[in-house]
């Protein structure tokens, strides 16, 4: 058989995830001008950026069709990023001072 | 096997079967991919501490036009490169080429509005160390961040036309397409997070 032949559209989903991406994108510049608090803002800003990832992740970046390399990344990526957390702490010290040094 | 066996089968049945039925080069992407979002995670959270530390942070943004346009752009980037991998899988060389040409030609574009930005807010005074409205701190997170962002997207369109014709050329496949087209999706996603963290937050209302 042909690739041709054997090769089946995703057209209709890609179009139906963009314009979902699109929506929630819409969304962010709405709350951007909405009357709540900065910490509401980022709160809210970033819970839409990390479904509009995980859309993209799952539908365009196709993980959706391979779970074993999904959990993969998921676990891979959150383990790396929980592992820079060790030195944010750092950080809050760096704002504050260290306190022995006081 | 014998040696029989192997002659049938030549060296594949001995060869380990890749990790998650991804090819190699794929599951390379995929590892960059893993890596470079931890770039981008130290560079944003490293921005969200010194922007929550900071009293007199600028707001300089007067106008989401700009970067809704670009946002714009770039999402429908990833979709004519879904459209150009589709293409590819049909075996349609010269529209996968197109619709590869056409994401290229987004990518260029919002390269282009992100540099006239950056030439507006530098004509206002900004610059890595200093601007008129706050902290200097401000430009050097800009600049860095957008800058790492631009740095993403200018290769990512190098790549596009370069593997794209290399495709039409019948020197690559529709898997190296593919991969391509990866990181493009990449580019698009940590764009979704500069958008709110970096323009949207620093809104002037």
């Amino acid at each position: 058989m042909a690739v041709a032949e054997q090769h089946k559209s995703g057209v209709g989903k890609y179009m139906v995830v963009y314009l979902c991406i699109l929506a929630i994108a819409a969304l962010q510049f709405v709350i951007a001008y909405s009357a709540i608090t900065a910490s509401q803002m980022f709160t809210r800003m970033l819970f839409l950026a990390v479904i509009e990832a995980a859309l993209a992740l799952l539908y365009f970046m196709h993980l959706a069709d391979n779970h074993g390399l999904l959990w993969f990344v998921v676990i891979f990526t959150v383990f790396v990023l929980l592992a820079m957390q060790y030195g944010w702490t750092d950080s809050f010290r760096a704002l504050g001072g260290a306190p022995w040094a006081k | 096997m014998s040696q029989a066996d192997m002659t049938m089968t030549g060296h594949s049945g001995l060869m380990e079967k890749p990790a998650f039925s991804v090819p190699a080069k794929k599951m390379a992407m995929w590892l960059f991919i893993i890596a470079d979002t931890a770039t981008f995670a130290g560079c944003l959270v490293a921005y969200g501490f010194i922007r929550n530390a900071t009293p007199d942070w600028p707001r300089p943004f007067h106008s989401i036009t700009n970067v809704a346009i670009m946002t714009f752009i770039l999402v429908t980037s990833s979709i004519t490169m879904l459209f150009a991998i589709d293409a590819a899988r049909a075996g349609d060389k010269v529209k996968a080429l197109r619709w590869t040409l056409i994401t290229a030609g987004a990518g260029a574009l919002f390269a282009l509005l992100h540099i006239r930005e950056w030439l507006a807010l530098i004509d206002e005074g900004m610059t890595l160390f200093k601007n008129p409205w706050g902290t200097g701190l401000f430009g050097s997170a800009f600049f860095s961040i957008t800058g790492l962002h631009l740095l993403h997207v200018t290769c990512g369109v190098i790549a596009l036309v370069a593997v794209g014709l290399r495709y039409k050329g019948g020197r690559y496949n529709a898997d190296d397409l593919e991969i391509t087209g990866l990181y493009w999706h990449f580019v698009d996603l940590v764009w979704m997070f500069v958008v709110p963290l970096v323009y949207l937050l620093n809104l002037a209302h």
